[in-house]
Parts: structure tokens; sequence; C-alpha cells
């Protein structure tokens, strides 16, 4: 007899919006079931506020069991700050792609970690701006096509792709945690999404977390060449692994400079 | 810690933004989104000092953009979250603005016109009308206050709060560099014993319970895939917007009712308009005064049988025919002549108002 196994989603997941809106091979779905499992291991469900950005992140409105407010492109980040803010108990999630954070939304990532905002961001990394039909994003890698970088992303003239992770650990004050995990390893992205989320929980600072993400549709590819994209070529421009911990000095030159009255 | 700010009523001598920043306590803001822009900045500055006494927050952003979409957060939160802002910061606040006019959220902006268009001036202009009015993409569902004195700015900062929680569209209180700026006497009181009950405010997120089990999650957007869709959600926001504003709608009249020349002016200016029409009544002319308070809903109704009596209508403005196409699209259908005296980003005096209309002959 045949057994059939159902899958476990977590408990946060609306079934009533399933299956999702997202492209078939988008990696969007993986980053959010890790984020709905460590909302889950963590019992947050009841106090955590979700926000995603213009672009695919936005499919996301209604994905969870959580409330959730879609905004701007670049913009949720300030909408998020907001909230906490005003309800400090509250634990809140802004969730938008590599433009919304590196590109139209890179001073309210960039100011936010400077003041080690208590929250939580997630950045979803497919290198390519999608919905809008897969123009060249700040991550796209020198070389690759896009659809305004239809012989390969010239870094001489566009620049090189922008190390989010990086940038921030380079910024924030002690306390942060910062991490690029990938779709490729959903165990190590839901533990560090879920260490993300503790930190803002126990009121230590901000957490970063980007995922390597996929788009086929975009990148014109099949499921072997999407994976090998991912695993391969991505993964050696972004490295995986955690860039800071809330235990842990700032690196480089950074040294701690006591607070001093006028 | 304190939570009255001020009891019962008392007589101030102060500056346009320390009345803002008063009047935001007495209405029990809880917190200010805030980015520097001269000439609003001391509502922040004392806004600063305050708050704390009273447990009320702040955040100093690194934009406009991002106080106008902290100040939609707070707004989310069930927070009485308010942001002030000028000319060119202005123009980047309508961004988060127009998400809050799709969202029907009660934001309140202090705007504060210094001249335009681009840097400017940091002085002063009526300049800002269009942009605040209607500068968002979208259909300008807002309330937009135009306040002439101090007490008023009391008073309409007040009604902001109110207003916007009541109706549940983004309300502007549209000031201006001089009256940021002036020191002139004012009575500052707790809206209680004026009888002003502060509407409730009620959080959109957050609420309390298991979302999916004990209640449904709020999934809020400002993003629609089909027209019929959005537009279903429009045509409702706009019924809305149409059945509230005759409740919204507040304008002020003086000598009206035999009028020849009708002087219509807004905020600041209206106080020349009105000492104008008083001189001209001393001189024997028949000249009355128009102001409309909401420049949005603009109140088009009670001005059109004004209009129609009068034979010639003069809008006085320090903007270049802002107020003007206002009063112009409201009369449409009435043949009264409509003059401007109209400069853009400078100040008007009553003496200035009487010359031109003896010059031009309007009455």
């Amino acid at each position: 007899m045949a057994i059939a196994v159902q899958p476990q989603m977590p408990r946060v997941w609306r079934l009533e919006t399933k299956p999702h809106k997202f492209c078939p091979g988008c990696g969007h779905g993986i980053v959010l079931k890790a984020l709905g499992e460590a909302i889950d291991a963590l019992g947050i469900q009841e106090r955590t506020i979700f926000g995603c950005d213009i672009g695919c992140s936005l499919l996301s409105w209604d994905f969870f069991n959580l409330d959730t407010v879609q905004t701007h492109h670049g913009r949720t980040t300030p909408v998020l700050v907001g909230i906490k803010r005003a309800r400090p108990e509250l634990v809140v999630v802004s969730y938008m792609g590599d433009g919304g954070a590196y590109a139209i939304g890179a001073q309210h990532l960039v100011s936010s970690a400077a003041r080690n905002d208590l929250v939580t961001i997630i950045v979803v990394n497919n290198t390519v701006y999608a919905m809008t039909g897969g123009q060249m994003a700040p991550t796209t890698l020198p070389g690759q096509k896009t659809e305004t970088t239809p012989y390969g992303r010239d870094a001489g003239l566009t620049g090189r792709p922008i190390l989010g992770p990086e940038l921030v650990a380079a910024i924030a004050p002690p306390g942060a945690y910062v991490a690029r995990g990938s779709i490729a390893n959903i165990v190590q992205l839901k533990n560090f999404i879920q260490k993300g989320l503790q930190n803002q929980v126990e009121g230590r600072g901000i957490a970063f977390i980007e995922a390597l993400s996929s788009c086929p549709t975009n990148w014109h590819t099949n499921a072997a060449a999407t994976w090998r994209f991912v695993e391969e070529e991505m993964t050696a421009y972004f490295p995986i692994g955690e860039f800071r911990t809330p235990d842990e000095k700032p690196s480089g030159r950074l040294r701690e400079v006591p607070p001093r009255g006028l | 810690m304190a939570t009255r700010p001020i009891t019962g009523e008392e007589r101030a001598f102060m500056t346009g933004n320390e009345v803002v920043a008063w009047a935001a306590l007495a209405a029990g803001a809880d917190i200010m989104y805030g980015y520097p822009i001269t000439p609003q900045n001391e509502i922040m500055h004392y806004w600063t000092r305050m708050a704390p006494k009273y447990g009320r927050g702040f955040l100093q952003t690194e934009d406009e953009i991002s106080a106008g979409f902290a100040t939609v957060g707070g707004v989310l939160a069930g927070k009485r979250a308010f942001t002030a802002t000028a000319g060119p910061g202005n123009v980047l606040m309508q961004e988060a603005m127009a998400m809050a006019e799709m969202m029907r959220l009660p934001t309140v902006v202090v705007v504060t016109q210094r001249g335009g268009p681009s840097t400017a001036t940091v002085i002063y202009s009526q300049q800002e009308l269009n942009l605040t009015c209607f500068g968002g993409n979208g259909e300008g569902l807002r309330i937009v206050y135009s306040p002439s004195s101090h007490d008023e700015l009391f008073l309409y900062t007040i009604k902001a709060f109110n207003s916007a929680w009541k109706y549940r569209f983004p309300t502007f209180v549209l000031g201006d560099g001089y009256q940021s700026k002036m020191r002139e006497p004012v009575t500052i009181f707790d809206p209680e014993t004026r009888g002003i009950t502060m509407e409730p405010c009620r959080p959109m997120v957050g609420l309390p319970g298991l979302p999916g089990e004990e209640r449904e999650p709020a999934h809020l957007r400002n993003t629609y895939n089909l027209e019929e869709e959005l537009y279903e959600v429009l045509m409702k926001a706009i019924k809305a917007y149409d059945s509230v504003a005759p409740q919204v709608m507040e304008w002020d009249v003086y000598a009206v009712d035999d009028a020849e020349l009708l002087i219509i002016a807004h905020g600041v200016v209206s106080r020349a308009a009105r000492a104008a029409v008083a001189v001209l009544r001393e001189r024997g002319y028949k000249a009355g005064y128009f102001r409309p308070i909401t420049l949005r809903p603009f109140p088009a109704e009670p001005l059109r049988p004004l209009a129609g009596r009068a034979r010639h209508i003069l809008v006085v403005e320090s903007a270049y025919g802002q107020l003007k196409r206002q009063v112009q699209a409201g009369l449409y259908g009435i043949s009264t002549p409509v003059t401007g005296y109209l400069r853009p980003g400078m100040g008007i005096t009553l003496e200035e108002i009487v010359e031109f209309v003896h010059e031009k002959e309007l009455i």
C-alpha cells in the first residue's frame, strides 16, 4: 500500500493562499518556508509583523498567517522601523529583493544598520530585477546577461555587484547579526534566519540575512542550469556564512568609542 | 511621568513651530518621525525637548522618504504618529502619503511651506498647495487645513489628528514659513477643557490573538493585479471621501452679504485680504472676504452663491494661481470674472491688495 507523504509545512503557512504565486523554480518559496519554520521554532507568530517590498517579494503579501504590510519599492524597512519604534514588543521582518535593499532602498538599509534598528531584514538575492522583466540588479554578476545588459554586465561601466552582508557587517554596531545563506542549503538558511529573529527578540541589534536565490524565468535556465548558477557562480562571488554574530566586535579597524557628552 | 502637558488654558507668546509642538503634545500624539528642513525644524526641536517628559517618542530618520514611511508604520501600529516637512521634503514625502492615501492611513503631516520650486528660499510661500492637495500618484483623497493664525495653528493641528483618525484619510496642516517663525499671542489649551474628545486610535497590525487561528491575519497591500479590483477599492474610497467632504469642509467669510468684490485668500495672506476688505469698506466700497480653511476638500458649495452675487472676484495668493485654479474649478459655470493678485513666494500686505483693487478698477 502506498503511503502518502505530506510535506511538513510551517504552522504560519496560510493554506488558503497556496499554491503560492511565484514562478516555478523561484527561490522565494524556499526562503519563506525557512522564515516560517524559524517563526514556528521561536513561537512568535502572534507578535510578528511581516513587511514586503514591491517586486516579486510583494507576492508574499498574504503568504502567512501573520499580520502583513506590503509597501513601496525599497521602503519596507522604514515602515517596519516606524512600527517597531511605536510598538517595541512586536517582532518585525522586512522582506525584500536585492533592488529594494541595495539600490532604491540603500539609504534605508545603511541608516538602519548604523542605528542598529531592532528589525530583521531578509534580502532575496537572485541577481536580477525579476518582476519588471529581468533588468540588471545591483547584484548582477560581471558578464551576466540581463535585459539592460544584453551583452553581459560590464563591471567597468556599471560597477561590481554589491556585497550586502559585507556592507552591513562593516557598519553595524556591536550586537548586530549578519549572515548570507542560500536556498541550496535550507537547513542552514533557516538557522541563520532564526538567529536573526532571536537577535531582535533579545533586543541586541539589527539582523540582516541575505539569501542566494533563483530566477529561472529571467535567467532563461532549466533546472540543472538554475541550480548550477546558484550553487557555483553565485556562491563564488557571494560567500556563504555568518559575517557578524552579536557577541563579536566589528571587524576591521573599527574600535569602541566611549560616549562623550558635550 | 506627567501625561497632560497643558491643564486648562494658558496664554503664551510663541512661534508657530512651538505652537505645533505644543498642539501635538496636547492632542496626545505618541511619536514623531522627522527629518530636518527649514522652516519646520523647531517643531522637532521643541518636540524633542518636551516629548520625553510625557512619554512620547521621536526618531530622526535618514530622509523625508523614511520619515513619511516610518509615520505610516507608526499609524499602522495604532499610534498617533506625525511628521513635519517643507518644500523639497514635501516632494519626497508624497511617496509615503500616496501609500497612506491608498490604504486609508490616518497620517498627519505639518507642512511649513517655503519658496519653490526646488530648493528656492527657506522663508515663505504658498506654492505647496498643489503638491499637498494632489501630490501623490492618485486622486488627492486627503484633508488639507490652511490655518491663518497661531490660535488656528494650535486648533487645526489638534483637529488634524482627529480628522485623520475619524475619516481615515492622510491629513495635512498647510502652514508656511511666516507662521513657523513669527511670534504672536496664542491661547493653548487642553482639548478636553474645550469639549474636544480625541478620536481613539486602533492598530491595523499587531492585534491580539493568534492570526489564522483565533483571528484573521491583517493582510494589507497597496498593489492590485486587476483593473476591476483596483477600481472597486478606489471607488469605495472616493465615495467615502465625497460623503464626508461636507462635514470636513471649513471656510470663513467677512462682509459678504452685499459684496460686489469678493476677495479670496488662504493662510496668512487671508489676514491681509481681510484687512484690505475692512479698509475698502471704510472707504465705502462693497468688498467682502472668503477664506477656504480646508483646501481639500475645497469648499466650493458655500462659495458659489457668494461668487454668483459678486461683480468681481479677486484671488490673492503667494503662488502663481494654485488657489485661483481651485476657485475657478469650483465656480465652473458662474460668469463672474476672476482676477488674480499672484505673487509667488512673496509676502502680501493689505496696502498692496487695496492698491491693486483700485489700479485694476475692480470695484
